[in-house]
């Protein structure tokens, strides 16, 4: 690329309490791959209490434990509005398990009471009686085979507002009931996979990067890059047991 | 069934289990079916009672440092072997160890047991004296969470008769004792510039380790370390002693070790004794041990978790080694890779790795390519990946970072060639 390179913002939403399943990795590998699509990344933590920038490209957020969601609950709320206006202005957004379940309308604990989300999404969680827990393969028509791994006791139900991300070909997803996986909202993907999940499923993550550079810089021409350990990486967790 | 008769069976099917090249579930599994208060009831004989070791990382080596120390004052001392942290691996240690009365020839006995099996384990048998190292996530796809592996670690210390030694630098376990009222409580600490070196979980994604809010009072402090040369101090007195062990980590173990034995035996603690006994600890199984392969050291760390693999990366230089890194995910090993991207393998960059092995070679490939560090070779095969990286590199010394099932592979092809210890 000539001249000065053009700068994407990452913002990873609460990395001190909700980033328990390597959710870094989805994080570290849009960077990366900014870096070499030629790109110049910037990278923000935001954590409850911190100033909201201005200015975020892209925003990917993971899962906790019951405690970190506690402490982050009434943060997300009070950022819920801008959150609102970003995704409807179709900034790119990815959010694993807790962060998922926080984006959508509420989350039902077993004991009845209500952890109210910011209802970004038209979907709500239950506490499930078991964990669902092991290898998954989804199915999507935009990114084809989805790859990771589950590990979460809320079931999950999708609304008339929102598509699944994918269809469950082995695993649980969203409920263990209905086979859909995820959910997506304009450019907005969530799921409960991870592994990372970015990482072995590099057609999310440029897909993300592409949606965020067109929006600010009109288009996109992405570089070659070499996913040949993603792709094997790919074929070994295929035959993986669950 | 009267006494004898079953310890002598549990000894014949041990015996069998032993001529087959079976492991020790078996047997432990028979004396359990046919008796089951047969560990209850030859534990309970023990003068100074049983101690559980328990905490994510670091048991196996705490708990070698202990029994020695233990020794070293005169003590004889039960254990049970490495591999065989829980309660099924403890009978079947046990039957090895009895007479035919069933009658345990022992002072005290020291249990390294895993997390969630101390919690059954501790039902039946109280230990007198309980030692917590940590809670860091490890396999959370089979505990669920790191809040559900510190309520195990609470009901440990609750089941406790005597005293619980804790780590006091963990937030989670300094909250368990603070909340004990029927135990006495003895911590374990470190000098406060030495602890950026050990980041807890929560600290794990920081630069800047999080500041204690407060901190009780340690009776064993990790002073200061350099090298292999480490400082304790153990009341208010000294101890300055070189050790075979290597790493920060077991380096910070060793204060355990001391916290627990001076508990119990309080003012009969021999300093002298004690810092000769420690300065001749050997690293456990797996853990830093090293075996020699065409007159060249070969270095073998077990890696089963985000914090144990950064803090073995952070206690281990590169510099003059070639590394190979073997991965597998099996059941023991944990299914999930997420962990590999807690890991961060910069510095692993200047010198790359020469070798990537294991069932998921390539998500260890993947990592490494998002960190920048250039591979030589990927081999999914442990034995084709462990000749071609001792054949491509006779003349350098080499460190092999693998997890559980993948060690076990690997010493399984070097005790073709070399003399090393095998656990089935």
């Amino acid at each position: 690329m000539n001249g000065a390179a053009k700068s994407i913002t990452v913002l990873q939403l609460y990395p001190r309490d909700m980033n328990i399943y390597g959710d870094w990795g989805n994080a570290q590998v849009l960077l990366q791959r900014l870096k070499w699509h030629g790109y110049e990344p910037h990278f923000i933590e935001y954590n409850p209490g911190d100033a909201f920038p201005d200015t975020v490209d892209i925003i990917v957020g993971g899962g906790g434990q019951d405690s970190g969601q506690d402490k982050i609950q009434a943060d997300l709320l009070s950022i819920g509005t801008r959150l609102h206006d970003l995704a409807r202005d179709d900034t790119p957004m990815l959010m694993i398990c807790g962060l998922y379940q926080l984006f959508g309308k509420f989350f039902k604990a077993q004991d009845g009471h209500i952890i109210e989300g910011i209802g970004l999404l038209d979907i709500e969680t239950h506490a499930g009686p078991e964990r669902l827990i092991g290898n998954i393969i989804t199915e999507s028509d935009d990114f084809g085979q989805i790859i990771g791994y589950e590990n979460h006791s809320g079931q999950t139900f999708l609304g008339d507002k929102v598509q699944p991300l994918g269809k469950v070909i082995r695993g649980a997803g969203n409920n263990g009931q209905d086979e859909t996986e995820g959910a997506r909202y304009r450019n907005v993907i969530c799921t409960y996979l991870h592994g990372s999940l970015l990482p072995k499923n590099p057609a999310i993550a440029d897909w993300l990067i592409e949606k965020a550079i067109v929006k600010k810089y009109g288009e996109f021409t992405p570089t070659v890059i070499d996913d040949r350990f993603a792709t094997l990486a790919r074929e070994v967790a295929l035959k993986r047991p669950r | 069934m009267s006494k004898p008769y079953v310890t002598m069976l549990g000894k014949a099917v041990r015996a069998i289990a032993k001529l087959r090249g079976g492991g020790s579930a078996l047997p432990g599994l028979f004396v359990e079916k046919i008796d089951p208060q047969f560990v209850k009831r030859t534990l309970a004989t023990l003068p100074h009672g049983v101690v559980i070791i328990s905490g994510t990382n670091g048991k196996t080596t705490t708990t070698k440092m202990v029994v020695s120390l233990l020794e070293s004052q005169g003590l004889k001392v039960f254990t049970n072997r490495t591999g065989s942290n829980f309660s099924r691996g403890v009978a079947a240690a046990l039957l090895g160890e009895v007479d035919n009365h069933g009658t345990l020839d022992a002072d005290i006995a020291v249990l390294e047991l895993d997390e969630a099996h101390a919690v059954h384990f501790v039902r039946e048998i109280r230990p007198r004296y309980s030692l917590l190292l940590n809670v860091m996530r490890d396999q959370l796809d089979r505990f669920g969470e790191i809040t559900a592996t510190a309520k195990m670690l609470s009901n440990i210390a609750l089941a406790t008769t005597d005293t619980v030694v804790i780590n006091r630098e963990d937030p989670r376990l300094l909250a368990i004792g603070e909340a004990l009222h029927e135990q006495a409580v003895c911590y374990f600490g470190l000098a406060r510039d030495l602890r950026q070196h050990f980041p807890s979980d929560d600290d794990m994604r920081s630069s800047t380790v999080s500041e204690l809010g407060h901190a009780p009072q340690a009776e064993v402090i990790l002073q200061a370390f350099e090298g292999n040369h480490a400082k304790f101090l153990i009341g208010n007195r000294t101890i300055d002693t070189s050790l075979e062990l290597q790493g920060a980590y077991n380096i910070y173990n060793a204060a355990a070790a001391l916290a627990l034995v001076g508990t119990i035996l309080g003012t009969k603690l021999d300093l002298d004794t004690l810092r000769e006994a420690l300065s001749r600890v050997t690293p456990a199984f797996g853990r830093g041990e090293t075996v020699t392969i065409g007159g060249k050291p070969l270095e073998l760390v077990l890696v089963k978790n985000p914090s144990g693999f950064r803090l073995s990366l952070k206690s281990f230089s590169p510099e003059g080694y070639k590394t190979m890194i073997a991965i597998n995910d099996n059941y023991a090993d944990g299914r999930d890779m997420s962990w590999l991207w807690d890991v961060d393998f910069e510095s692993l960059r200047a010198g790359g790795v020469s070798e990537v092995s294991g069932i998921r070679a390539y998500d260890m490939a993947l990592r490494l390519q998002y960190d920048e560090v250039e591979i030589s070779h990927v081999e999914p095969s442990l034995g084709q990946a462990l000749q071609h990286f001792i054949t491509t590199n006779p003349l350098d010394p080499k460190r092999i970072y693998c997890t559980y099932t993948a060690m076990l592979a690997l010493r399984r092809e070097l005790a073709k060639t070399t003399k090393v210890e095998v656990v089935s």
